[in-house]
């Protein structure tokens, strides 16, 4: 029977010639990652259980992305803890205020993951690094205890469901749109437990900060990871990142898949999520006939905080100005994507439109801070979820779209669409 | 490794809550957890359980929120293992991490009642009826799973490993 690119990873990191769906396997991972919250509760578990070494200094990576620069004293002692395991066992890839960035924007960027390895992270958006067809995904804190003190992961073989793209995307719309319009399918639990694999001819069409985009969110889906083919895009992406060996893993062609779902880019729009569920999905034409007022925007984090998110937003903002009570907020998602955005003059014109830029930060994105929302306040953000309270209040919203989306949006202080933003506004 | 005991039937989406609600949640001790366990959907499970009595249920055993809490609750209260016909993901790999055998067969989901005796062999997966005579079969853990049931979890079966 044939393999999924997964379940062929998966097979390799186990050292097995083949696997099937539901088996329990033991693999061996390349990188372990944690952040400022999951952190000090892997590392409990790791110094209560014992352990005085670590797996491989170097395939560990900490990242204080969450509530840094530290926002109280509670986060502040996270952190302290956190360095202080990285000192005592030299952990190389250790990421405090002055080089961090957003764990799934960083990690990619500085090369630590690379094509058919096998990653886990105590976070859930770990999925991400899928986009350069690795398998990862997120995990508990005992598991992610056990991967810093052994290199090792338990693991079920995953079914997959397998999107076959095909087309080019549209005017406007890019990979947030696309794995909204998913979602908006097939619902939050429609890959439960499985693989998102994606394939075929579209992907041509597809940059590499779409595809991290689209991975990123498979779990909105309810996926344990979301994959893509390696391509000629992939690897020119990795080309001057990582210099060492890494294999790439395509599916059997008898690969078995649970079923497969045909997906043509050109016929998907702008889409928004409304609240409260990443799966309520309309295009940019429903939205906007709703015509729903907006206090704040927010475009950033781990699913649009790179550079093309930052570009996207630029073009429409440029020369223009935000709505009279509208909060805009801009967080590059790393160090480098924040160079980049000064260099090429973004951060000018991010400013000038009446917008705040800050340092790389979940911040908002999960309701920690730089941006909270009161009562019945709504925000266009850029991130992955609309749970109940997620930026904010129990009783605000937030509506999920693309960078293109949310800078539109708070031009005109309603949920609007970048194309009606041509002609005048040029 | 072998279980044998008096069967707790439950339907689908038993979610974490249920196992054990979020007020009980002030607390890590195991006794505590499991004198709670269940109580939302089943007030006398925790004055009928038995050591070694098994728990059955349908789909999506175990939904909802990440909290460990809930498998450490459930095989504080003596059971000795849970079968359903699917489990949440987070759940599954906190069950056994903590070490609660678990095992999926959807045969045997259906076909269990409450009250039935049923006995595992967790070498070979088998499930035996008793009560009604029937044989079902999971897939069985590999090696290293085993140990981490053996052990009691899955740090301390890595801790007993290195030494
Ligand atoms: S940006 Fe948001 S979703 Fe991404 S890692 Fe940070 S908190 Fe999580």
């Amino acid at each position: 029977m044939g393999l999924t690119m997964t379940q062929k990873i998966l097979a390799a990191h186990a050292g097995l010639d083949t696997v099937v769906p539901g088996q329990l396997i033991r693999a061996d991972l390349d990188m372990v990652l944690a952040n400022d919250i999951t952190g000090p509760v892997s590392i409990n578990a790791f110094e209560g259980a014992g352990f005085d070494k670590v797996f491989d200094k170097s395939r560990i990576s900490l990242v204080m992305d969450h509530f840094t620069p530290n926002k109280d004293i509670k986060s502040a002692e996270q952190c302290k803890q956190c360095r202080a395991f990285a000192r005592r066992f030299d952990i190389d890839n250790f990421y405090d205020v002055g080089s961090m960035g957003i764990e799934h924007a960083l990690l990619p960027e500085k090369g630590l993951v690379a094509p058919g390895e096998a990653i886990i992270g105590a976070d859930s958006h770990t999925c991400t690094y899928g986009a350069l067809g690795a398998f990862s995904t997120g995990v508990g804190s005992t598991d992610l205890a056990a991967g810093i003190a052994t290199g090792q992961a338990w693991f079920k073989i995953p079914e997959a469901i397998r999107f076959e793209l095909k087309g080019k995307l549209g005017d406007y719309v890019s990979g947030k749109d696309v794995i909204l319009h998913i979602i908006g399918m097939i619902g939050v639990d429609g890959a439960l437990y499985k693989s998102m694999e994606f394939t075929g001819e579209g992907l041509a069409s597809l940059s590499m900060e779409d595809r991290l985009c689209i991975a990123n969110m498979a779990i909105e889906a309810g996926a344990k990871n979301g994959i893509f083919m390696v391509d000629d895009i992939t690897k020119a992406y990795v080309k001057d990142r990582i210099d060492r060996p890494y294999k790439t893993f395509a599916p059997d062609e008898d690969a078995v898949y649970e079923r497969v779902i045909e997906i043509d880019l050109s016929k998907i729009h702008p889409t928004v999520s409304y609240p409260h569920l990443p799966e309520n999905a309309k295009t940019i034409e429903e939205a906007v006939q709703d015509d729903i007022a907006i206090d704040q925007v927010v475009i950033g984090s781990c699913t649009n905080g790179r550079l093309s998110d930052m570009k996207a937003a630029a073009d429409i903002l440029k020369g223009k100005k935000i709505a009279d009570g509208v909060r805009g907020i801009i967080i590059p998602a790393t160090q480098q994507v924040y160079k980049d955005c000064i260099r090429l003059g973004y951060i000018d014109t991010f400013i000038d439109a009446g917008c705040i830029v800050s340092t790389p930060t979940c911040g908002p994105c999960l309701g920690g801070h730089m941006g909270i929302l009161a009562e019945g306040e709504r925000c266009v953000a850029t991130t992955n979820r609309n749970f109940v309270g997620r930026m904010g209040h129990t009783k605000s919203e937030v509506y999920l779209a693309s960078p293109a989306v949310a800078a539109a949006s708070a031009i005109k202080g309603k949920i609007a669409d970048p194309a009606d933003l041509q002609g005048g506004n040029q | 490794m072998k279980a044998n005991g008096k069967v707790h039937k439950y339907g689908s989406n038993v979610d974490t809550d249920v196992i054990i609600p979020a007020r009980y949640l002030n607390t890590q001790d195991e006794k505590e957890l499991a004198s709670h366990c269940m109580v939302d959907i089943d007030p006398d499970f925790v004055s009928k359980v038995k050591p070694g009595d098994i728990m059955v249920a349908e789909e999506n055993f175990g939904c909802g929120s990440s909290r460990e809490h809930a498998p450490i609750a459930i095989k504080a209260s003596g059971i000795s293992c849970v079968i359903a016909s699917t489990f949440a993901r987070i759940f599954y790999r906190n069950a056994i991490n903590i070490g609660l055998p678990i095992l999926e067969s959807k045969e045997a989901s259906e076909r269990i009642q409450d009250g039935d005796q049923v006995s595992i062999d967790f070498e070979t997966g088998t499930i035996v009826n008793e009560t009604r005579g029937e044989t079902y079969q999971a897939l069985p853990f590999p090696d290293f799973i085993k140990d981490i049931m053996d052990k009691g979890g899955l740090l301390a079966s890595l801790k007993g490993a290195e030494k």
